[in-house]
């Protein structure tokens, strides 16, 4: 498994075929992403850039299996989900996507180990596991000494990295990264982009990162900058160059 | 998981404990309303039915009854006859038959007057069966003999309860019954019947000359043999009356009734009173079903970010469903049980509280454990029902729509 994703012919992980989402609001009918193609393989490290209202968001719910395409295909590790119903689409991201949001996003009455410890009950992992897993995610993201807290007796850094042990917790394949940035002082935030960039290199997770945030998507791989709902260009991150 | 989900809705509860606890309310009062009324009422049934069982189901009474024509007050009550007493202890299957008056009249002591129950005591031999059938015994002094001229046994509120003459009545003491003097010979044992209990019992002969009365009598008891037909002695009883007073059936001015009936009437009574109580805290209970209701709409909507989160993270619909639903049943539940254990305590103090101000063991509540369990299961119940549409609603939300929702 390994050497196969050092290899040239990585696997793909997601890909999106030409896919259309179009919302109506009243009776006009509004496009947010037309014809948008993209392939993201194991273990990459990719930013979605784009500007406000260039579909970037819709992208993220695309291929975080929150939505289906009005049109197109996509594919989660060789499955189509594009007709899923939302309970198995439920399933799937569970499994296979971790959520970073922007807005942290924990459940305000738990506690950081319940928070992080919550997607496995969905997963029908047994207590000890949860608990054991939960512990040692904090541990791993510097918040060993904090397990016990609610998130409101937490910064703001502090409620983005139990996010990301959160996002950890059934062990998926990719990490969806959704303005991890924007709520965070510039060097929180970019602490908590080394620490995505450690995840993706010694873990090899997949990680995909929507941002409109030009200096936070150079630490990435590979930027896709979209506008009005397609890819326009792609380029290499630094993160790329420093680690080839 | 249900463990799990169990844990998060019990959170979620405690976290708005003011709105829990306001919900519950409805459930809460009707639960309990439930449990002590029930409670008391099933407690009373049992009571009474001992007593009228102790009383036998072979006994017939017999009253007269008026007819009344025009406005109230103007109705004429024939008074039974005395001499019906030895006519119906001839009817065929009649054991024996005894006839008693009873008669409101004046009682002084300690220059107080009161009104209250006179009622005579048969003599000879129907003395002890009287005093058998209703359990009378002397607490105080003795009970009455034949031969006792002008002697009187009163009942037991007049050795505890001082407010009626101003200071209680001891045996030895003289009291005036309709101006005559009589002399305590004793005090009765609480009988548990208010009636009973501050009524005062003389020898019939004493009684027949205080009133002047000789020839009737205010109710006539009639034992019935073993193995005769209560029915047919009854309706024996009514052609023989119907006869003597010189009525047309279905005119009568008179009633014969089964003791065994006067128990069905009693419980079909105390049925409608239950009934009734049922209603009421069924209809406050619906309306706390509406109140989770609203609680939980309320939840779905301030919490559509957090579903949101839970189905980005992984919960599927029916998880979201399971959670609201649960949290549901839980309020319902926790009202249903607080309510059963004030409930309990209520009924447990009122029966305490008549029991002191009565002096009687009749009063005490009979808690069943079905309808603790049953009470329990209803509420449950409720929540659970209040809980589907709400659950479902916040089952069927678009996980980017939710996840997009701003507080």
């Amino acid at each position: 498994m390994r050497k196969m994703k050092e290899s040239k012919t990585k696997k793909t992980i997601i890909k999106l075929e030409n896919v259309w989402k179009i919302y109506t609001m009243g009776h006009v009918e509004v496009p947010a992403l037309r014809g948008l193609d993209i392939e993201i393989k194991e273990g990459e490290f990719v930013a979605l850039m784009g500007p406000s209202g260039s579909g970037k968001s819709t992208s993220m719910n695309m291929v975080g299996c929150l939505d289906i395409p009005t049109k197109g295909r996509i594919f989660l590790a060789g499955k189509n989900i594009s007709h899923m119903t939302e309970s198995e689409l439920a399933q799937i991201r569970g499994r296979k996507i971790g959520f970073i949001f922007q807005q942290f996003n924990l459940i305000p009455t738990l506690t950081a180990l319940e928070n992080v410890a919550l997607p496995m009950i969905f997963q029908n992992t047994t207590k000890e596991q949860r608990m054991e897993r939960a512990e040692e995610l904090l541990n791993l993201v510097g918040l060993g000494d904090r397990i016990n807290h609610k998130p409101s007796e937490m910064s703001g850094g502090q409620q983005q990295r139990v996010a990301i042990a959160r996002s950890l917790a059934n062990d998926p394949d990719v990490i969806l990264a959704d303005e991890p940035t924007g709520n965070l002082d510039s060097k929180t935030g970019d602490s908590v982009i080394d620490f995505l960039t450690n995840l993706h290199i010694t873990k090899g997770k997949t990680i995909i990162m929507v941002t409109h945030d030009a200096h936070v998507a150079e630490s990435a791989e590979r930027i896709e900058l979209l506008k009005d709902g397609r890819i326009v260009s792609t380029k290499k991150g630094k993160h790329h160059k420093k680690h080839e | 998981m249900l463990i799990d989900y169990l844990k998060l809705a019990v959170n979620n509860l405690l976290k708005r404990r003011m709105r829990s606890w306001l919900t519950l309310i409805g459930i809460f009062i009707g639960i309990a309303a439930v449990v002590s009324l029930i409670g008391l009422g099933e407690g009373l049934r049992i009571a009474i039915s001992s007593q009228f069982n102790m009383l036998g189901t072979d006994t017939i009474t017999i009253q007269a009854s008026g007819v009344q024509y025009g406005p109230p007050g103007t109705g004429v009550v024939t008074p039974l006859k005395q001499d019906y007493v030895d006519k119906i202890a001839n009817v065929d299957g009649v054991d024996f038959a005894i006839g008693r008056l009873l008669k409101t009249s004046k009682v002084e002591f300690n220059d107080r007057a009161t009104f209250t129950v006179a009622g005579s005591m048969p003599s000879g031999q129907h003395r002890g069966d009287i005093e058998e059938r209703i359990n009378l015994k002397a607490d105080q002094g003795r009970l009455l003999r034949d031969g006792d001229k002008y002697k009187v046994l009163m009942g037991s509120k007049y050795d505890e309860d001082d407010k009626v003459f101003g200071k209680l009545v001891k045996v030895g003491d003289t009291v005036l019954i309709q101006g005559k003097a009589f002399e305590v010979v004793g005090i009765a044992k609480n009988l548990g019947n208010f009636l009973m209990d501050y009524a005062v019992i003389v020898n019939e002969d004493d009684m027949r000359d205080i009133f002047n009365d000789k020839d009737t009598t205010s109710i006539i008891m009639v034992m019935v043999k073993k193995g005769a037909d209560m029915n047919n002695v009854k309706e024996d009883i009514e052609k023989l009356l119907r006869k003597e007073r010189d009525v047309k059936e279905g005119e009568e001015d008179f009633t014969v009734e089964l003791s065994i009936n006067a128990i069905k009437t009693l419980e079909s009574t105390l049925f409608a009173v239950q009934l009734f109580v049922y209603i009421i805290a069924g209809i406050s209970i619906v309306v706390g079903g509406i109140g989770i209701m609203n609680t939980m709409y309320t939840a779905v909507v301030e919490r559509t970010k957090e579903i949101g989160i839970l189905k980005s993270i992984g919960a599927r619909n029916e998880d979201i469903f399971l959670l609201f639903f649960i949290e549901s049943g839980l309020l319902g539940f926790s009202g249903g049980l607080a309510g059963a254990i004030i409930g309990v305590i209520l009924a447990k103090t009122l029966a305490f509280i008549g029991a002191m101000q009565l002096g009687t063991d009749l009063i005490h509540a009979d808690i069943a454990w079905w309808l603790i369990t049953g009470a329990l299961s209803f509420s449950f119940l409720i929540g659970c029902v209040a809980g589907i549409t709400p659950a479902w609603r916040a089952s069927r939300l678009h996980p980017v729509d939710a996840l997009r929702y701003a507080k």
